[in-house]
């Protein structure tokens, strides 16, 4: 139970440091991200400066990880497990990329702004979850499983 | 651009880069934002309730850059409702399909060394720019 706790809490500390941190590096600013992605326009180099300082730092954290058997509140390390580079991975990233793009919003992002009160983020927020409900429930997804199962 | 707006990305960054580090050693898991939202989504007792803790976290981020500064963070959007209501569908959709976003492949895959991941974030990154350039051409 103690454990059951502790995952708790860290999970909640991460997500507001990770937060805060969106907060600070101009991540939030969907203007600024539509910026960076303007390679071709009025380029704003900056935020590349936030994916160095975040892989960086999540560099260390992987090679501490590779010395431990195990996290230190769980009995094994959730990773993925498929490597193929296959239609569903590069599709995918595609029409995210496609949206990232329209929006200047991702993921992360679109949850912390909420924060700030403003209506266009709570539409995004919306319609994201809608597009991820979309994915998850959606009827060819039980008929790709389905296949699988026949494929097996 | 000041220099201090590159010490602040860098900086934020390297908080991020923070909490998906203690997200991976303490509790074992990748700290990618869509396959959180994902798992808060599907009922599976501690599961559900430690990814759901985790974008609460995210939601108080901005209040506590509001507490330590005495500002929010300043935001513009440039689109309009409509296109942002579409752009919303295409994130929530193209990542769960992609298997992550800027945080899972970007944050966390580009420091395992993933392939699938380093494959994505070139996807996404080209994709975000071609549209950011096709949408300027258009006058959008």
């Amino acid at each position: 139970m103690r454990t059951v706790l502790a995952r708790i809490a860290v999970a909640l500390i991460a997500g507001m440091i990770f937060g805060f941190g969106l907060s600070l590096s101009g991540m939030l600013d969907p203007a600024r991200v539509r910026g960076f992605l303007d390679v071709a326009g009025n380029f704003d180099p900056s935020l590349a400066f936030v994916l160095a300082g975040a892989v960086m730092v999540s560099t260390l954290g992987t090679l501490m990880s590779r010395r431990l058997r195990h996290p230190l509140l769980d009995s094994k390390f959730h990773l993925p497990v498929n490597h193929d580079i296959d239609v569903p991975l590069v599709a995918g990233a595609a029409i995210f990329g496609a949206g990232w793009g329209m929006s200047g919003l991702c993921p992360g992002p679109a949850i912390s702004s909420l924060a700030l009160g403003f209506l266009p983020s709570y539409v995004f927020a919306g319609t994201m979850l809608a597009g991820i409900l979309l994915h998850d429930h959606w009827p060819l997804r039980l008929w790709r499983a389905g296949r699988k199962r026949l494929d097996a | 651009m000041t220099s201090l707006t590159y010490l602040h990305a860098f900086t934020g960054g390297a908080l991020i880069g923070l909490a998906a580090a203690l997200f991976l050693l303490l509790d074992g898991r990748i700290a990618g934002v869509s396959g959180i939202i994902g798992g808060s989504l599907k009922p599976a007792g501690e599961n559900q309730l430690r990814n759901i803790c985790f974008l609460v976290g995210l939601f108080l981020g901005p209040v506590i850059y509001r507490l330590s500064f005495g500002g929010w963070p300043v935001i513009h959007f440039e689109t309009s409702i409509w296109v942002l209501a579409l752009a919303g569908l295409f994130v929530g959709f193209g990542t769960r399909l992609g298997s992550g976003c800027t945080s899972g492949h970007g944050g966390c895959g580009l420091a395992r060394l993933s392939r699938r991941s380093i494959v994505a974030v070139v996807t996404f990154v080209s994709f975000g720019m071609l549209t950011v350039t096709a949408m300027n051409h258009l006058g959008y």
